[in-house]
Parts: structure tokens; sequence; C-alpha cells
């Protein structure tokens, strides 16, 4: 503050500094409370403000290819880019009915058409847009139009996909949806508030401003947050249950048998810890391990996709994503750490937790030929019998 | 005098070049066939020669050759993208074979978990490379990379499925755009007045057109003269016992002789009622017009690409024809248009895959689509009613 300071007055200058602070805070404090909100609001408003979140940050992203490249007055371009997102959105959106909304779709006839052939339809939108970018190229603007041409398609790649596997990640359960978030924002807070008051030696030198002791700081304070959180919403079946859409009552539902995941279980404690804290086991929910190692890989990996958001802004000159938020820049400066954590939540949940969609299985099941469905039904019956779930004796194949 | 004498044996040089070179490279494409599933490894060096050729392309763009650990970073993603398509597909097709072995099934099991782990790691490696003066510079690469990685590894891949599903179904459309492109670029040569394109200046529409038709009725022949092989009809599967590819099935109801009653327009005109086709012949008509007519804006994006890059060819592999890249810019849209067509309109899913789902689900979901199963083959007919 000192050097900015020289050409004015100190106290004045004080006071600007103060003032951001405060701004910043309070805008903190306001998107988290509206975070609480939505989440109380349910699934249905979560995958609309995704929806939302999603645009602007494609909006941000095409908007500094613009001002990079000089190139807003492109012929055809806006529209193509938007054009490319309602396909590409419409293909993510489609699949996800699909699967979640089984029953639904097949009730109505013009959606079971569309979810047919859905891949061929989105495919057709998509060569129409290919096409028309293929025409509308200018003689003088080749090089521009494929360099903005690349640009949508790498923001799309990025921000329509992820936003996507959140969305998988929502009907999981919306715990997966709620603590990776949360724990990607308490690491930026915690290692913001570690290295205000401790830091000393600096990370990287993209990031001048981040310090080790903000980032181990913020490492073990993010677990022990995660830890905590896990344990709270783990008792409550409206964060724990898969999503599910009910046909009849035409809404979404968040009620079932807990998984085995959330039910609490015993665990002996290895000897050193015996001896530190002297308990033989602890309580614990299996869920709050795995969020020690969701919260290991907000904290060492989240901050990668700051840096590489960091590495961005300045390879192309800007200080923020756009203006939206006051104090915090654009929705994707508060966004670009969320998006490598939520492809490492649906890649986490795919490897280790759940196991295929049964509506999609049984979508696949009726999809097959009949000589082909009776094979599966023999060999599933084999198995059940084996596993003790069905009686041996029940009803011969025909 | 001389002068256009020897300009006259330049250009007829040049044609003979390019006519032996196309005569080879369709000799070399017969050759992979008759090996048999081994296409798969020419689909690969393929996938390789095409990249390499566009992240050179992108090198001398930006004159980022001596870029630190770049070079290193974009085959290291290549490698990582291809890992992961390579897994997937093994994991699907040699689903017996992965079972048998330790080592694989566990790489199966956590196969996305390690892919993205490597493709994590490339990406770290990306941010920890970034150089304070070449930070643009680093980011276009990045993103050159990965749009070249969407387009060249995703549609070799979809190329391999369309290949498993049977080998007429590659062999096909790759002879369909082969065709197109020769019969677009005689007819044009012969008939050719009105141009087609600005982008494409040598295109014409007589050439467009001729070439539809003659595209259309050489799918018409080449879908007959191929479905009545087993050898071409089937799925590719692997043999688990002998450790080989078997080829070798009941051919599916498309590859089937069938009757249709013509047309009361066509009776008239041939005097036929009826007349005996494979399904899979209507099937090609698709396929054709969708290399005729939409084939060729790949043509004309790779055009307009190294026109907006000011480079005449993307290589010079292939003399008188340019890179792996020139002759593979159609094929992409169409193999893609393929595998689309396939899982719309033809295959349904896979069903040992479908099994493989089955036994991972929990006990009761297992349970509720065994009942669910029963009741639906039970109303069709194919079981029992209950006592």
């Amino acid at each position: 503050c000192s050097e900015l300071c020289s050409s004015m007055n100190k106290r004045l200058c004080e006071k600007q500094i103060w003032k951001n602070w405060w701004v910043r805070g309070l805008f903190t404090l306001a998107m988290i409370t509206f975070f609480f909100f939505i989440i109380y609001l349910g699934p249905m408003v979560l995958m609309m403000i995704v929806l939302c979140v999603q645009i602007k940050c494609f909006h941000e992203i095409i908007m500094i290819g613009y001002s990079v490249y000089h190139s807003y007055d492109l012929p055809w371009f806006r529209t193509l880019s938007w054009y490319f997102l309602l396909c590409v959105n419409y293909f993510f959106y489609g699949e996800t009915v699909t699967d979640y909304f089984f029953t639904l779709v097949q009730r109505e006839e013009p959606l079971r058409i569309l979810s047919k052939y859905h891949r061929f339809i989105s495919f057709a939108l998509y060569l129409t847009g290919f096409c028309m970018f293929v025409l509308s190229l200018v003689k003088k603007h080749y090089r521009l139009q494929f360099y903005m041409f690349g640009w949508t398609h790498v923001t799309l790649l990025i921000v329509v996909t992820q936003s996507h596997l959140i969305i998988h990640n929502l009907f999981e359960g919306m715990i997966w949806f709620i603590v990776p978030i949360s724990c990607v924002i308490c690491n930026d807070i915690m290692a913001y508030m570690f290295g205000f008051f401790f830091g000393r030696t600096p990370l990287i030198k993209l990031s001048p401003k981040k310090t080790w002791e903000g980032f181990i700081g913020g490492f073990f304070a993010t677990i022990v947050f995660g830890i905590v959180l896990s344990y709270f919403m783990s008792g409550y079946r409206y964060f724990v249950c898969p999503v599910e859409f009910n046909n009849d009552s035409n809404s979404f539902q968040v009620d079932c048998q807990p998984p085995e995941l959330f039910q609490l279980q015993e665990y002996t404690l290895p000897s050193v810890l015996e001896s530190v804290t002297g308990w033989t086991t602890v309580h614990l929910y299996p869920f709050q391990i795995h969020s020690v190692a969701l919260s290991s890989f907000a904290s060492i990996m989240g901050p990668f996709g700051g840096f590489f958001a960091s590495g961005f802004k300045r390879a192309f000159k800007i200080k923020d994503f756009a203006n939206t938020i006051p104090g915090h820049g654009g929705i994707m400066d508060r966004f670009d750490c969320q998006y490598l954590m939520a492809t490492f939540v649906n890649v986490y949940i795919a490897s280790f937790i759940r196991g295929p969609n049964p509506s999609k299985v049984i979508q696949q099941l009726l999809a097959l030929r009949p000589d082909q469905q009776l094979h599966i039904f023999n060999s599933l019956k084999a198995h059940l019998v084996e596993k003790g779930l069905l009686p041996a004796l029940e009803g011969a194949a025909a | 005098v001389s002068c256009s004498e020897r300009n006259n044996q330049k250009q007829w040089k040049n044609y003979w070049i390019r006519g032996v070179l196309s005569l080879a490279m369709i000799s070399g494409f017969f050759l992979i066939i008759y090996m048999g599933p081994i296409a798969l490894i020419f689909v690969m060096c393929v996938q390789i020669k095409c990249f390499q050729e566009i992240i050179t392309i992108g090198y001398r763009v930006y004159h980022s050759y001596h870029l630190p650990w770049f070079r290193t970073l974009s085959w290291y993603f290549l490698v990582c993208v291809n890992y992961f398509f390579y897994g997937e597909t093994v994991v699907d097709y040699f689903g017996a074979l992965v079972q048998r072995e330790e080592p694989l099934q566990f790489l199966a099991r956590y196969h996305r978990f390690i892919s993205f782990a490597l493709y994590l790691a490339g990406f770290c490696m990306f941010v920890l490379s970034l150089v304070k003066k070449h930070y643009r510079l680093q980011f276009y690469m990045f993103a050159w990379t990965h749009v070249t990685l969407l387009i060249v590894v995703t549609q070799s891949h979809l190329v391999i499925q369309n290949l498993f599903e049977g080998m007429i179904w590659f062999i096909v459309p790759i002879s369909i755009v082969i065709c197109n492109d020769i019969m677009a670029y005689l007819f044009g040569f012969f008939f050719g007045r009105t141009p087609l394109i600005k982008l494409s200046p040598k295109k014409t529409w007589e050439g467009f057109i001729g070439g539809y038709f003659g595209t259309v009725i050489f799918g018409f022949i080449l879908a007959f003269l191929l479905s009545q092989f087993q050898h071409f009809v089937c799925p590719v599967e692997f043999n688990s016992e002998t450790n080989s590819f078997a080829v070798e099935c009941e051919p599916s109801d498309i590859f089937v002789v069938h009757e249709y009653t013509l047309p009361a327009v066509l009776q008239n005109t041939l005097r036929w009622k009826t007349v005996n086709l494979y399904p899979f012949q209507i099937h090609s008509i698709f396929l054709s017009s969708f290399a005729s007519l939409i084939g060729p804006f790949g043509g004309f994006f790779a055009s307009g690409f190294k026109r907006a890059f000011k480079i005449k060819d993307f290589a010079n592999t292939i003399p008188g024809h340019g890179g792996i890249m020139d002759r593979f810019d159609c094929q992409y849209l169409m193999a893609t248009f393929v595998h689309v067509y396939i899982t719309s309109f033809i295959r349904g899913p896979n069903p040992s895959k479908v099994l493989q789902q089955l036994l991972k689900l929990q006990p009761e979901q297992q349970l509720n689509i065994f009942h669910s199963l029963h009741a639906h083959l039970r109303d069709r007919g194919m079981l029992a009613p209950e006592a």
C-alpha cells in the first residue's frame, strides 16, 4: 500500500483498500447465502442455476475471444457461437433426460421419438452449424474465423461438458453437489486467510499472491471442514438420496433407503491414533472418508485450475473475466477452480462409488432383440439364484 | 514454344504421378482389408500422422517450435486420449480376455480414473510450464492441441467402432468417399463449367451432381458385392480361446436378401414387379448421399483452413497428393455420420456390455430389473406364464 499511496493521501488510500475489502466480503457472504437458498429450493432450481452459470461463463469467454481478435463484427459469428452452444446443450440435456426421466419419456410420444433418434438429431443440428460456418467463410477473414471456431469449441469443451458433469453429480445425490463446491470455496477462503496472516514463501510465479503457508494451511483446514460438513449432511435423506423423477406426481423426489455409504459404521483406530486420542473405535460415515479424498483434490489440484485461469488472464492481458460481481470479477472468476473439481467428482463416483444407472440398463435391455433378452434373463437368473436372492425353485425358463 | 511444351509435359507428369499414387493407395487399401481387422493398426498410424501434420502447422503458424515442453506435452496428450479411448474399446469388446488377466482387470475397473489422472498430470505440467513471455503462445498451442485431438482422435475411434460392427461398415463408407472424390473430379474435368463455391474454385456443380449419382450407383453395387461374404458382414469378435479375431456369425437381417415390390412408377419403366435386394443396399444410398452432399463440406473446411494459414498442403508425405490429412479430410465427417447412423438406426446396445452392467448393480436393483424383464418377456410370449 505504501508504494501505491506515494502520490495520494495515505489515509484516503487505506480507506479505499478497506472499502474494497468490505465490498468483497459482503459479496462473498451474499453468494454463500444465495448458495444455501438455492439448495433449499431443490434440484430443479439447481439445474436451472447451473444452466445459467454455464451460459454466463460461455458468454464471458467468448467476449474475451472477440476482444482478443477484434472480431466482434465477423459475419455470422455471434449467431454461430450461440447456435453451437445450443446444439451441445441439446445433446447433453437430451442424454440426461433420456437416462433419468426414462418412464416419462416412454409415455409421451414426441419425446419417445426424440429420444430414440437423439444422437442423430443432435448430429444433424451440429452439422447444420458446421455447414453454415463453411458457407460463411469470407475471403479476408479466414484466419480469424477459424480462430473463433476453435475458440468456441474449446470453450464448449470446458464449460458445457463440465456443467453437465455437475448435473450428473447432482442426480447422484445433492451431497455430491454441495460438498465438492463447498470444499473448493472453503479452500479458497482458508488459503486466503492463512496466506494473509502467515504468508511468506511465494508458491508460483504465475500467481504472486499465493503462498506455501496459505496452500498448506488451506489443505488441512479444508480437510477438517470437509469431514465436519459431510458429518452434518450425511444424516439427512434430502441430501443423501439420489434425485429421482416421480412420474405420478411429475416432480422430483428425494426419498430412499440411505445407501451403506451414509450409514454410521464403527471403525477401529490404528494404534497410533489410539494412544493419542484415547479412543479405541470411532463412529464415522464412510462418506466422511471419501470426503477426505475430495478435500485433498480440492486443495491440491483445484489451485491448478486457478493458475490456469490466471495464466489465461495474463496471456490475454485482462484483469478479470468480466465485471459482473463487484470485487470479484466475472462468474468465471468464481468458478475456475470448480471445473476440475466437478470432473474429478464425476470420475470418482463412476470409479469408486456408483454402479451403472439402473434405469439406463433397463432401457438398453428393452432395446435388445428378444433372443438376446432371453439369454440375459437366464444369465441374470442363474446369478441371482447363486447369490441366494432368488429361491432356486422359482419357475423354469421357457 | 519450348516453354509451353515443357509446361504441358510437367502437367502430364503431375497427372501421371497423381494417378500412380492413387492406384497405389487404393491397392494398399485392399491389402489392408485382406489382412482383416489388423486395419486397426492402420487407423492408428493414420491418426498419429494426421495429428503430427496439424500440430506442425500450428508450430509454424505461431513460430512456437521452441516453446519449452510443448512438443512433449502435445504427444503426451495424444497418448492420454488414445489410452482412454482404446481402453474403453478393449473393455467393451475384449471383455472375456480382460476378465482373465488380473492386471487388465484392475486397469479396466478403474479405467476412467486412471485416464483422468494421466490427463491431469499433463494439465498440471502445462500450468507449471507457463513461461512469462510466452503465455499467449502457450495457451494457443494448448487449444490447438485440444481441437486437433477432438477432431482427429475421437473420429479415428469412431472408425474403429464402425469396424467392429462389421468390416463392411468400414470399407463401404471409405470407398464411397474415395469414389465421390474421383467421380466429382472426372465429371468436373470433362463437363465442368459452373463453379460451386468461392472457397474451392476447382469444384464445379457438374462435378458435384455427377459425382452424386456416380457415387450412389457405385455404393449400391459395392454393397451388393460385399453383403454376400460373412467376412465383411459379421461383427468382429475376439475369440479368447484362440486369442485372435473371429469374423463368423449368422448374418443379421440387413444382409439377407429381401424381396421388395417396386413402386408403380418404376414398375412401368422397368417391367419388373419385384426386385431382390439386400436392405443394406438401401442404407448404402443414404451413406452415399451423405458422402456426396455433406462430405464436400469437410473438404471445404480443410481448404478454408489451408487458405487461412496460407499453406498449400497439410504436408508433403504423398507426392502429388500432399499430406495424409489431405486425403482424409472428407473421411472424418463420414466416419462420425456412419457411427451415428449405426447407433440410431441399425444396432441395438451390445448385449455382453448390458449383462456386464447388470452384474455391477446392487442386488435390490438386480431383483427389480429381473422382475421387470420377466414381466416383459412373459407379455411377449417368450416365457411360459407362471403357474
